[in-house]
């Protein structure tokens, strides 16, 4: 708390400079310097297995980078003590792609579950609180199901309910919409929107689905080849006339991500013996 | 040759890091083991899934194992006509013996296999990240209840394994083959002694069920999250338990009794 008026001006939650993280010889981010901004949405895109997904454990602390610094709410995440981390983590949700309910509990419980870790609440208001954030997601009458009597969409709308019990100050999404059908996109896409405007949030959602990402999102950064190679507003990302944003943002299949993984031409490897 | 060298190397320093994190693995889950003081309703549930509903398997083979020792004993001894120590024989093996090492091999098919595909299916369907994420640490949420029921399970199942071993064998050679009874409880009365046989016994159990539990656990945790790494990681903890378990075995045998 020593500076806590330092950090009560700065509008940046989420502040990561140069960046750097490798799994094994694979470099994952090389240098990646971007700011996640109080009250908005934020958008992190760009093709699989560009590490959105690692970007968000980085963040959460999970794991630990090779060089460069990631400050949640002004504190380095990086440099905490276990206990200090576990106390900021209450602050943060996170939406995993699977959802991640406990399927040894129900609906009821999966959402009243870090309520009963973390407070001392009486069981009756742990009850109100668990009605309430399930309404939030269109799930009260669902509470006695299992996960394994969930659908893909509605898990993941639990586990939203269950990412804001405590009510975090931020919310990450780990690709939020793949594997929707339709109507249960629609959902969650308003349910983001709704969700950080009226509770008050920062939201981080990593995601590949461009048209139902932009539409929510305040900012996008596009990351590619373990940089950020694009950032602004969606309309700006649609209109830019760099090759990464047409790309990306019109779903063009060949581009500055190429449509053939690299290797030997393909005369080369056709007239060549080895295989 | 170099190609030869180079899996060595691959393959001993492999086994080190996991041994390194088996180790460090099980300190963690020690180390969390006070938390439980506040939450003794997780160590009962666990007690109840690994051993209350291991029982069945341990009761019906202890009574096997000891109707097998009754029928194999009397077989043997009849010929010197010392056929009322057959509850001697019974008892010696299975309190020394049969009682800790088998019982532990059952743990390992019965409560070790469903511990890491729990814990290993945790794993890969993200769970126990999201409880970090919530700021739940998984290791004293779900690895120290876990190591401390298995801890205390082992003992009591292979007791239970003890007893019914010789309620079997005394069905046999008194109920079936026609010992008189008093003479086979008063040889076993007199031969097997309470510290020597039954405590040295027990600490075997003990020894088990800590090792046994932490490969099953360390297994879960340390699978890769894939159907198939899971399923591998079962295999292993049945194999490797097996092994630990009987290789332990020997050595506190030479060490307890000379």
């Amino acid at each position: 708390m020593t500076n806590a008026p330092e950090r009560r001006v700065s509008d940046v939650l989420v502040e990561i400079r140069d960046l750097h993280f490798s799994r094994g010889p694979r470099k994952i981010f090389d240098g990646v310097d971007l700011d996640i901004r109080r009250g908005k949405v934020t958008a992190i895109m760009g093709p699989s297995g560009t590490g959105k997904t690692t970007l968000l454990r980085l963040i959460g602390g999970q794991l630990r980078p090779d060089r460069g610094t990631i400050k949640v709410d002004g504190v380095d995440v990086h440099q905490l003590s276990r206990g200090e981390l576990y106390a900021l983590r209450r602050r943060m949700g996170m939406l995993f792609q699977s959802g991640a309910l406990f399927t040894d509990l129900n609906v009821f419980d999966n959402v009243a579950y870090p309520l009963r870790e973390h407070t001392r609440l009486p069981e009756s208001l742990i009850r109100h609180l668990v009605l309430m954030k399930l309404h939030a997601v269109g799930l009260r009458s669902a509470r006695h199901l299992y996960p394994a009597e969930l659908s893909g969409g509605m898990a993941r709308r639990v586990a939203l309910a269950r990412a804001i019990a405590l009510d975090p100050m931020m919310v990450m999404y780990d690709e939020p919409f793949s594997g929707q059908d339709p109507i249960s996109m629609g959902v969650l896409v308003q349910l983001i929107r709704l969700l950080n405007d009226a509770l008050g949030l920062t939201s981080i959602v990593v995601s590949h689905d461009v048209q139902e990402t932009a539409a929510i999102s305040d900012w996008i950064y596009i990351i590619s080849g373990g940089k950020v190679v694009e950032s602004g507003p969606p309309d700006a990302l649609f209109r830019s006339e760099s090759a990464w944003a047409r790309q990306f943002m019109h779903a063009m299949p060949d581009g500055p991500v190429p449509f053939h993984y690299p290797g030997p031409d393909y005369e080369t490897d056709l007239l060549g013996s080895a295989r | 040759m170099i190609e030869w060298l180079r899996r060595l190397g691959a393959t001993t320093l492999g086994s080190l890091g996991r041994l390194g994190r088996g180790t460090l693995f099980l300190l963690n889950g020690v180390a969390g083991l006070p938390s439980l003081l506040r939450r003794p309703g997780l160590v009962v549930a666990q007690l109840y899934s690994i051993g209350v509903l291991s029982l069945l398997i341990i009761v019906v083979s202890g009574l096997f194992v000891g109707m097998v020792l009754g029928l194999q004993g009397y077989y043997t001894l009849v010929d010197f006509g010392t056929a009322e120590r057959v509850g001697q024989l019974a008892a010696l093996s299975l309190t020394r013996e049969l009682g800790p090492v088998v019982t532990a091999l059952l743990f390992a098919g019965r409560a070790g296999s469903a511990l890491t595909a729990e814990i290993g299916l945790m794993k890969a369907t993200e769970q126990l990240s999201s409880m970090e994420m919530m700021a739940v640490d998984p290791y004293r949420r779900i690895i120290a209840p876990r190591l401390l029921a298995g801890f205390i399970a082992m003992p009591l199942l292979a007791l239970i394994f003890n007893f019914l071993g010789v309620i079997g064998a005394y069905l046999v050679a008194v109920e079936m083959v026609g010992i008189d009874a008093g003479a086979f409880w008063a040889q076993m009365q007199a031969n097997v002694s309470f510290v020597d046989d039954v405590i040295n016994g027990t600490i075997k159990s003990v020894v088990f069920g800590l090792v046994a539990t932490w490969i099953a656990l360390f297994e879960g945790y340390d699978a890769p999250p894939t159907s198939e790494g899971v399923s591998r990681a079962t295999t292993r903890t049945v194999v490797n338990t097996s092994l630990a378990v009987l290789g332990l075995d020997f050595i506190l045998t030479a060490l307890m009794f000379d």
